[in-house]
C-alpha cells in the first residue's frame, strides 16, 4: 500500500465480521464507528446515536435503516440522514474500501 | 386549511411531536401549544434516571432546541394552563386570560401522579416524581447517607432507587402487593428485580400496608401496619398515575380512562383531537382498547394522530414498547400481556444478558429483554405474524430468532 496516498484509511475489520443483521461497532483512536453490510456492499456510520448514548451496531437493521437498539430512532444507513422520533441531528457517514477480504475506511473525508 | 390554527394542550413529549409532525406534513396556518409546566418539550424518562443522578442534564431531555418553535412559527404558552373548552364557539380559555380560537384542538394533556391520602402525607419531604421540577428536588436530596423510603414497587420507584444507590443513599423499599412490578411483568421477572436491588443493597417489603406519615415540620418515619416503622429523610411516592381528562370531561367530550378516541386519535367531537397518556384508543393488534403510559406511544401516537389533523388517512396502530433502565441494566417489554400459560427463559437470568418470552398456547404474547434490544425486535416481528414458535426453539440462544419467523 503507498502510505502517502493511503494513510488516512484504516483497516477496522474482515468482511466476514460484518453481518447483514449484525453490524460490527469498531474503534478507531477516540471514534467509534458502526460498519454494515448491505447486499454485499459495506458502510460506515458513527456508532453512537445522536438522541441518548447507545452503540447502533446493536440495533436493528431494517432495509437500509439502522434502528437504535434503545428508542428505535432510525438513521439512513448510506447517508447517515436521521429519519424518524426522536432522532433529530444526523449521523456522519465515512468512505468504505474493500481489499480482499479486508474493509478500510477513511475518517479524514467525513 | 392552511389558514387554519390548531391549538394543543399538553407540551410534554406528545405535544412536542405533535407540533413538529404538523408542520413536517406541510400544516403551514397557526400552531400554538399550551404547557402548564416552565419548559419546552422534554422526554420524561431520563427524570427517574439519567437526571435523577446528575448524568445528564435538563437541556439533554428537550424535543428539540428552544429556538425551534420560533423558527418552526409554533406559538408558545408556557406555564399557563388551559381553563375551559367552549366546544361551540370553538374557542379554548386560559389561566393567563387568553382565548384562544380553535379549528383544531389536539388534547395532550397527558397524566397526573395517584397521591397518597394517609395522615402525613403533604408533609414536607414527601415527593412525587412526575415533573421535571420534581426531578430536580429529588436529585438535592440524593447525598450519600440520606434514608429514602420508596412508595410503591413499579417503574418509577425502583428507579428512583437505583438512582438514590448510586447516590449512596440508604433505601427501602415498600410494596403494597406480594412482589414488585406485579401489574406490569411475570412473577420470575419479578424476582429476578427484587434480586437485583437486594444485591445491592435495597431493603424491600412487600405486602406492606402504609398507615401514616409522621414528622415534626417535615417527614422523618414511615408507620406501616403491624408495628413496623421506617425512618426517613425523605420520601418519594411511586404508586401510579391517571388520566388528565378533567378538562376534556367537563367539556362533555367521552371520557372513559381516559380520553375516548377512535383509531384516528378523533375524540367524540369531531374537533378535538387526543393523543398520549390521556388517549383511550382502539387497539386492533391486541383486540382491545388502551390507555398507554408511555414514551413510545407519547411520541408515535401524537405524530399519527397530527398527520390526521392535517389531512391523513393512517390509523395509529402499534405493539406496546417500553423499557427501564436499572443499576445499568436495560429492561424491554413488548405487548402487554394479560396472561399467559408459559414463561420461556432465552439465556441464562444470571448472565444480565437473557430474554423471557410470554406464550399463550404457545402463540407470542409478549417478551420482556434484558440487554438484549434485538430480541424485542423480532418478538414485535414473530407478535405482528401470530406465530406460535417451538418453544424450545425460542429457548435456544443458538436458534436465531429471524429463522423462527415465517418468510
Amino acid at each position: 500500500m503507498n502510505e502517502s496516498i493511503d494513510s488516512q484509511w484504516h483497516r477496522v475489520a474482515k468482511t466476514d465480521e460484518v453481518l447483514d443483521d449484525e453490524p460490527k461497532a469498531v474503534q478507531v483512536g477516540n471514534d467509534y464507528i458502526a460498519l454494515y453490510r448491505l447486499e454485499d456492499k459495506f458502510y460506515a456510520t458513527d456508532d453512537i446515536c445522536t438522541h441518548e448514548f447507545a452503540s447502533l451496531a446493536e440495533g436493528f437493521v431494517d432495509g437500509d435503516c439502522i434502528e437504535c437498539p434503545l428508542h428505535a430512532g432510525k438513521f439512513h444507513i448510506p447517508t447517515g440522514k436521521a429519519m424518524t422520533a426522536p432522532v433529530t441531528e444526523d449521523i456522519r457517514t465515512y468512505p468504505v474500501k474493500v481489499e480482499g477480504d479486508e474493509i478500510f475506511i477513511n475518517l479524514s473525508k467525513a | 386549511m392552511n389558514q387554519a390554527t390548531f391549538v394543543v394542550i399538553g407540551a410534554g413529549q406528545a405535544g412536542g411531536r405533535a407540533v413538529e409532525a404538523m408542520r413536517a406534513a406541510g400544516f403551514s396556518g397557526r400552531i400554538l401549544l399550551v404547557g402548564s409546566e416552565a419548559y419546552v418539550p422534554y422526554e420524561r424518562p431520563p427524570l427517574s434516571k439519567k437526571l435523577l443522578t446528575g448524568d445528564t442534564e435538563i437541556e439533554t431531555t428537550y424535543l428539540q432546541d428552544p429556538s425551534f418553535y420560533d423558527d418552526q412559527r409554533i406559538e408558545m404558552r408556557l406555564s399557563v394552563d388551559a381553563v375551559a373548552i367552549d366546544r361551540e364557539a370553538r374557542t379554548l380559555e386560559l389561566s393567563s386570560g387568553e382565548t384562544l380560537v380553535y379549528d383544531k384542538l389536539l388534547l395532550t394533556t397527558g397524566a397526573r401522579v395517584r397521591k397518597l391520602s394517609i395522615p402525613g402525607a403533604d408533609l414536607p419531604g414527601v415527593h412525587y416524581l412526575r415533573s421535571m421540577d420534581e426531578s430536580l428536588a429529588i436529585r438535592e436530596r440524593l447525598v450519600a447517607g440520606a434514608r429514602l423510603v420508596v412508595v410503591g414497587g413499579g417503574f418509577i420507584g425502583l428507579e428512583a432507587a437505583s438512582a438514590a444507590r448510586t447516590r449512596g443513599c440508604e433505601v427501602v423499599i415498600l410494596e403494597a402487593a406480594d412482589r414488585i412490578l406485579n401489574r406490569v411483568v411475570a412473577p420470575e421477572i419479578s424476582r429476578f428485580y427484587e434480586d437485583l436491588h437486594r444485591a445491592n443493597g435495597v431493603d424491600i417489603r412487600t405486602g406492606v400496608k402504609l398507615l401514616e406519615f409522621t414528622g415534626d415540620g417535615k417527614v422523618e418515619a414511615v408507620v406501616c401496619e403491624g408495628g413496623v416503622t421506617c425512618p426517613a429523610d425523605f420520601v418519594i411516592v411511586g404508586i401510579g398515575v391517571e388520566a388528565d381528562s378533567g378538562l376534556a370531561e367537563v367539556a362533555g367530550l367521552a371520557v372513559d380512562n381516559g380520553i375516548v378516541v377512535d383509531a384516528y386519535g378523533q375524540t367524540s367531537d369531531e374537533h378535538i383531537y387526543a393523543a398520549g397518556d390521556v388517549a383511550n384508543q382502539p387497539n386492533e393488534l391486541l383486540g382491545r382498547r388502551l390507555r398507554l403510559e408511555s414514551w413510545q406511544n407519547a411520541q408515535n401516537q401524537a405524530i399519527a394522530v397530527a398527520r390526521v389533523m392535517c389531512g391523513g388517512t393512517e390509523p395509529h396502530q402499534e405493539l406496546p414498547w417500553f423499557w427501564s433502565d436499572q443499576y445499568g441494566l436495560n429492561l424491554q417489554m413488548v405487548g402487554l400481556p394479560e396472561s399467559w400459560d408459559q414463561i420461556v427463559i432465552r439465556g441464562e437470568m444470571a448472565s444480565h444478558k437473557f430474554t423471557a418470552f410470554y406464550l399463550r398456547d404457545q402463540l407470542v404474547v409478549g417478551a420482556n429483554a434484558l440487554n438484549n434490544p434485538r430480541d424485542i425486535r423480532f418478538t414485535r416481528m414473530l407478535m405482528e405474524q401470530g406465530a406460535r414458535p417451538d418453544p424450545v426453539a425460542l429457548a435456544d440462544p443458538n436458534i436465531p430468532l429471524k429463522s423462527l419467523l415465517e418468510a
